[in-house]
This record gives structure tokens, C-alpha cells and sequence, in this order.
């Protein structure tokens, strides 16, 4: 038997909503499928499946709030005869927390297990006084305590939250989370700043003449160049490309760029392009256009939200001049691009007007020091002068 | 404020009661010529004079019911033994007649006697001298039973002790006599009360004795993982300060017990017990305890580690609870 549990989509994310099932009971699945749609603060996200199999038991219902990590659904292994129906009591819950450091210590409870199997819904003293407190109706909690079981918290949450969730509340938890993140980044991270001009005719020409002979529809942005020379560049400098978790740095292979997209509602995203550096330029450009159309929709997948291992970040349409941006943790690099414009240049003695764009890196200095940074950056540019190469 | 240590602080404290009440002695194996085994009475026979610090045979059942008719006689006896494991050969005087006399005196006869012990482990001293029965002596009315874990309990526990009318057992880890703090001028110490060593709002540490450190050393070690632990130093191990430990365990909705004590029939048990029956609604997990494993305490030293309780196994007690 398999377990399908709530991924995190995101390190701010601590628990979702089921809003539906995509899938029934002997339904197969083959990994990469969407099986949900699970309502997070930032968004509703298409949730996929890790593994082939067929469903055979949902133990999460529609509308019902759950933690990161717990047992949504049961599925069969490839191959895996359904067992008798009443032998497949609903697992001990398992919140997916990564595994404490002191996880090499034996449990200390172990010896005595105080968690026979019951199907019973655990609920904590403090929680059942609570709930009969405040009215709220328990059978509708999930608990994030020891053995699954609800606390109070878990009843003032759900307290808090009984109200359908409205748009405005939305925006409302949207910018909580991004509170959250940002103000996490600021604690914990030391980030550093540099800045560098691009200059930007090569790019700007090599665009103009690929487009030309491209239908409107599949014209490429400079984004989508902005993005391939990242993405190259930083196969040269790991350490900008990848995730900081207990205080171990992991680079990661493939660039997988989160791509900062407001919202129209207020808030913002940012989702991955995964692999950037290995897709052709218009694969990208179709699969940006999808994304921000998707985001803006309201319907990501949980593997974009989860996966990014860098950001970019592009203000140049709201007309600034750079951007230094916040890290989004556990990434620890950000790229910001602003504006491109024209602006006196200086070549050989002779002044002349050239298209400027400036790149900006914030990074965490954790990981990375500013001379790899500098280093990183000239890349990049030097990666904008050659756009046939992109 | 000055810096002092555990054992001397203690030395102070002996020597403050010796100079304030001339029916004080101070009496035991080695206590007189050789100092102490802990060295917490070395000077002070010079001092005081063989008359008042006496060295005495190796008879716990000797000298303990000595010291008890010295108390019955009008004296303030203080009497050491060297190790809790030792003081299980004069348990017959302990709980059957100091305990006893005033209950069967019908109140006529009080036992003003201190009877100092060290207990515990972590020194590598093996089976016979390391073990932590401190919840035997607490399971017995009649007597009061002391924790000092701070400098400023070991200067400051003994007169009130000496003074308290009725027979004190105080507890001294070995693991302490070494350490170092801050003692605070003027101390203040009663030997009534639990103390709050630290506060916090998720979980209650409820400790004593050498496990105090270990278990403020998790709740440092909890605090850069966003879980606030309170730290409770009971302090008095009977009676014990219900008050405190409910209310403390009221707030958090969490409790774990920390006793260097094996677990079954324990202090711990019984902690874990006060604690359901007086705060069963206000729980959100089952109070859990860390004690030591049910072992004679080894010898070698990464055994003896293991078998006591740990910063790292506290943690991860206090991470299951939270359902982390």
C-alpha cells in the first residue's frame, strides 16, 4: 500500500485545503499525474502524484484542512492485490516534518506504544474543553499534535478560520505568508548585494531578427533570453543555484528558476521553468506564457511551487531602474532585472546611446561571497552578448 | 554577587550553621581528617574541633542512628553519607524511627536531624555508587526531602533545613560539587517551593538535581526550533509543590518529566500522576518522562552516557509530543 501525502508547495506553506479530487477509487495514476486540487494561501495548485499506482482509498474529504505530510490517500502498488476491506484502517498519522536532528534518538515512548491503532479521532483534552468552548465542530479538525491528534491550537485555528475563505481574506493570508517568508529571509539570511549595467543592443538586435520571422503568437520576450543566460551562467557558480536547510547548503543540478509574478489581486508568486538551462528559447517562451497564464488562473502545479532553486525577478515593466531583491528562503540566490533604457555610453572615446539593462544579485553570503557574485554577474552579461548562443 | 562553587557554597553554608547554633555538628565517614569525600567539610575541623566534626566508623547504620539520638538528645545534627547507595543500610533508622517518632511520640518528640547525600551518576563510578534513589526517601511521610541544584540552593537550603523541627534528606548530584555560578547576595533559598528556571509557553521540563542542566540545555537547544520549553527545578522532591507544577503545566499544555531515577515506581510516575489528576483538561499531549534506562549504571563511559538521560533524547521527547 502507498501513501499519498500532502507535499509542501512551498516553504511557507504549512498546511491546505482539499478543494477536490481529481481522481476515484480504482482509478490508476501514473506518476506526474494531478490527482488533487489543494487550496494553499497563495493558490489553488494542481497537486501531482510521485509514483504510478491505483487509488484505493481517499481519506481526505472535500473542504477539509490538513497539515503538510498527512495521509491524503491510499494507493496500490503496481501489481498489489486490494486487500479485504476492512484491513486497511487509516494510518498513524505521519506529519512530514523533516525527521528531527535528534532522530538518531530511539523514541522515547517506544518501548511502550500508547498508539494502538484506533480509528477513533484523537483529540486532546485541552482541545475537546476548547472546542466546546468555542462551538466548533471537531470531526472537521485536523490535528497537527502528537499521534495526529488535535490541540487547542488546532481548535482556535479552526476557530479563527471558519468563515469561508474570501477573496480578500485570501489576499489577506497571501500577504501573511509572504510576511512570513521575506521576514524569515531578513532574520536568517545575510544576504549581500551587487549590481552590475548590461549593456543590451546584441540581445535587443539578435531578438529583433529572430522575431521576425516568428508568427505574433510565439514572438520571444528578452525575458525569456534573461532567463536561459541565468540559467547558464549558473552552471558555472553552484553555489548560487540550490537550497540552504539545516544549516547545510545542497546545490542543486538544474537551474529551475522561480519566476516572480504578481498577481492581480495583490501578492505574488513564483513558480518554476524547471531546467531552464536545457530547454531551447522557444520552449521556454511557451511554457512562461502558460505559466503566468496559469498562475494568474489560479491553477500551478504543486511541482512549480515546490521546486524552484533560484528566483528571478523582472521589475523592468513597472519602469524601475534595478531591483535588489529578498531572498525567498531556502534559496539562496535571487536575480533582479530592471528596466531596459537607453543611456550614454562610452566606447573607445566615442560617446553613443545603448540600450542598458542592470542585472542585480542578492545572495546569501552563507553560501557564496561576494567575488563569486561579481564573477557570476560579469557572466551573465558576457552570456547577453552572445544572445546566438542562448 | 561573587562566583563560588557548588561545594563550596555548601562549605559556607556549613560553616555559617556551625558558627550560628552550637548544638550543630556535622558528622560521617571521613568528614573530619580527610574533608569530606566531596571535600565540602575539608577546614573545618580545624575550625570547629573533633568535638563537633566527627569522623565516624564505617557503619551507616551506626552513625545515622546516631545522629538521630543526637537530635532526639537536643543536639542539630548534620550527618553525611557518602552515596545514596550507601544510605540504604540505614534506611531502618531513616523510615522507621526518624520518620516515626513524632507520629508515635504522639507529638511530644521531633528528629531535628540533616542527613546530607550525594546521589547520581555521570562520573563513571559505577553501579554501587551512582544510582539515584532520591524517590525512595520521597515516598516516605515524615520527612522532607531536598533537591539543592544551584549554588545558591546549596549555600542556602541547609539552615532552614536545620531549623525545619522534623528529619531533612538533602540530595547533592555529584555532578555539581564542580560547577561554578554566580551566588547572589543576599541568597535566599526555602525549602518549600518549586522554581521557574526558565519560562516558556510549549512544553513545562519538570527536573531536579543534575537533570536541571541537561534539561535547561534542551530548552536552549528547543528554542532554535521555535518550541519554547519551560524549565521547573522542583527543588523540594516531598512535599511536593503541586501548585507550581500544575500551573506551570496549565499554561503549556505540555509536560515531560525529567528524573535521572529509573522509571517504574519512580518520582517520575508519581509526577506524571499529580499531574493527570490535576490537569487532565488542560493537556495536549500525554505527559511524557525521560528517566534513566532501567539498568544498573555502567561503567564505561559511552554506556553510562547512554543509559542517562540526554539533552539529545529530551529534545526528541519534547519534538514527539509536539507532534514534530
Amino acid at each position: 500500500m502507498l501513501e499519498f501525502t500532502l507535499p509542501s508547495l512551498g516553504a511557507d506553506m504549512d498546511e491546505g485545503k482539499l478543494v477536490q479530487w481529481q481522481v476515484a477509487p480504482g482509478q490508476p495514476v501514473k506518476k506526474g499525474d494531478v490527482v488533487a486540487v489543494v487550496d494553499t494561501t497563495k493558490a489553488a495548485v494542481d497537486v501531482e502524484i510521485w509514483f504510478d499506482g491505483t487509488v484505493h482509498q481517499l481519506l481526505t474529504e472535500v473542504g477539509e484542512t490538513v497539515p503538510v505530510g498527512a495521509v491524503m490517500a491510499l494507493l496500490l502498488a503496481p501489481g498489489e492485490a486490494a486487500p479485504p476491506p476492512d484491513a486497511a484502517p487509516r494510518p498513524a498519522a505521519k506529519t512530514g516534518a523533516a525527521a528531527a536532528p535528534a532522530a538518531a534518538v530511539a523514541p522515547v515512548r517506544a518501548a511502550t506504544p500508547t498508539t494502538a491503532p484506533t480509528s477513533r479521532q484523537r483529540v486532546s483534552p485541552a482541545a475537546r474543553q476548547r472546542a466546546l468552548e468555542l462551538g466548533v465542530d471537531l470531526a472537521r479538525i485536523a490535528g497537527s499534535g502528537i499521534d495526529r491528534a488535535v490541540t487547542r491550537e488546532d481548535v482556535d485555528r479552526a476557530a479563527a478560520g471558519r468563515a469561508a475563505p474570501a477573496p480578500a481574506e485570501r489576499a489577506v493570508e497571501m500577504r501573511k505568508a509572504i510576511a512570513a517568508a521575506m521576514s524569515r529571509s531578513k532574520r536568517e539570511i545575510p544576504h549581500y548585494y551587487l549590481s552590475e549595467p548590461v549593456p543590451m543592443r546584441r540581445a535587443l538586435d539578435w531578438l529583433r531578427v529572430a522575431n521576425a520571422d516568428r508568427p505574433v503568437t510565439a514572438r520571444l520576450l528578452p525575458a525569456v533570453l534573461l532567463l536561459k543566460a541565468v540559467a547558464l551562467a549558473l552552471r558555472d557558480y553552484p553555489e548560487m543555484n540550490g537550497l540552504y536547510v539545516d544549516g547545510r547548503f545542497s546545490a542543486s543540478p538544474a537551474a529551475h528558476i522561480g519566476v516572480a509574478i504578481s498577481l492581480r489581486q495583490g501578492g505574488l508568486v513564483a513558480p518554476a521553468l524547471h531546467d531552464v538551462g536545457s530547454k531551447p528559447l522557444d520552449a521556454l517562451m511557451r511554457e512562461l506564457a502558460d505559466l503566468v497564464r496559469r498562475c494568474r488562473a489560479g491553477s500551478l502545479r504543486s511541482s512549480e511551487m515546490a521546486d524552484p532553486t533560484i528566483t528571478v525577478t523582472n521589475l523592468g515593466d513597472q519602469g524601475v531602474q534595478s531591483v535588489l531583491g529578498v531572498i525567498y528562503p531556502p534559496q539562496v540566490a535571487l536575480v533582479g532585472f530592471g528596466r531596459i533604457a537607453e543611456m550614454p555610453w562610452v566606447d573607445q572615446g566615442r560617446l553613443s546611446a545603448m540600450p542598458m539593462l542592470s542585472a542585480s544579485l542578492s545572495a546569501d553570503h552563507r553560501v557564496s561571497d561576494g567575488h563569486r557574485g561579481g564573477l557570476f554577474l560579469a557572466r551573465l552579461r558576457e552570456q547577453l552578448q552572445r544572445p546566438e548562443e542562448l | 554577587m561573587t562566583s563560588t562553587s557548588y561545594r563550596d557554597a555548601l562549605r559556607e553554608a556549613h560553616r555559617d550553621a556551625l558558627q550560628r547554633d552550637p548544638r550543630v555538628i556535622l558528622m560521617g565517614e571521613d568528614v573530619g581528617r580527610y574533608g569530606g569525600t566531596y571535600a565540602v567539610s575539608k577546614g573545618l575541623l580545624d575550625e570547629f574541633g573533633p568535638e563537633r566534626i566527627r569522623d565516624t566508623p564505617l557503619s551507616e547504620l551506626g552513625f545515622v542512628g546516631a545522629g538521630i539520638g543526637a537530635a532526639l538528645g537536643g543536639l542539630r545534627p548534620i550527618v553525611e553519607v557518602m552515596t545514596v547507595n550507601f544510605s540504604l543500610l540505614a534506611l531502618d533508622p531513616i523510615v522507621n524511627t526518624a520518620a516515626l517518632l513524632r507520629h508515635m511520640s504522639g507529638g511530644q518528640f521531633g528528629v531535628p536531624v540533616v542527613i546530607r547525600m550525594a546521589t547520581g551518576a555521570g562520573r563513571q563510578l559505577a553501579a554501587q555508587h551512582s544510582h539515584s534513589l532520591e524517590g525512595w526517601y520521597a515516598h516516605v511521610p515524615g520527612i522532607r526531602v531536598l533537591a539543592p541544584a544551584t549554588v545558591e540552593d546549596a549555600r542556602g537550603m541547609l539552615w532552614p533545613a536545620l531549623n525545619d523541627g522534623d528529619p531533612v534528606v538533602i540530595f547533592e548530584h555529584a555532578q555539581l560539587y564542580n560547577m561554578t555560578d554566580e551566588l547572589p547576595q543576599p541568597f535566599s533559598a526555602d525549602i518549600e517551593h518549586a522554581a521557574v528556571r526558565r519560562a516558556g509557553s510549549d512544553v513545562s521540563l519538570i527536573t531536579y538535581g543534575g537533570s536541571l542542566w541537561k534539561s535547561l540545555d534542551a530548552a536552549q537547544a528547543l528554542a532554535t526550533q521555535g518550541i519554547s520549553a519551560e524549565v521547573i527545578d522542583l527543588r523540594v522532591l516531598r512535599p511536593l509543590d503541586e501548585a507550581t507544577l500544575l500551573a506551570s503545566v496549565r499554561r503549556t499544555r505540555r509536560a515531560l518529566v525529567v528524573d535521572e531515577g529509573w522509571r517504574s515506581g519512580s518520582l517520575a510516575a508519581e509526577l506524571l500522576a499529580r499531574i493527570v489528576e490535576g490537569a487532565f483538561f488542560e493537556l495536549d499531549a500525554p505527559p511524557a518522562r525521560v528517566c534513566s534506562e532501567e539498568v544498573p549504571i555502567p561503567y564505561a563511559k559511552h554506556m553510562e552516557d547512554a543509559a542517562l538521560p540526554q539533552v539529545p533524547k529530551i529534545v526528541a521527547a519534547v519534538r514527539q509530543m509536539m507532534g514534530r
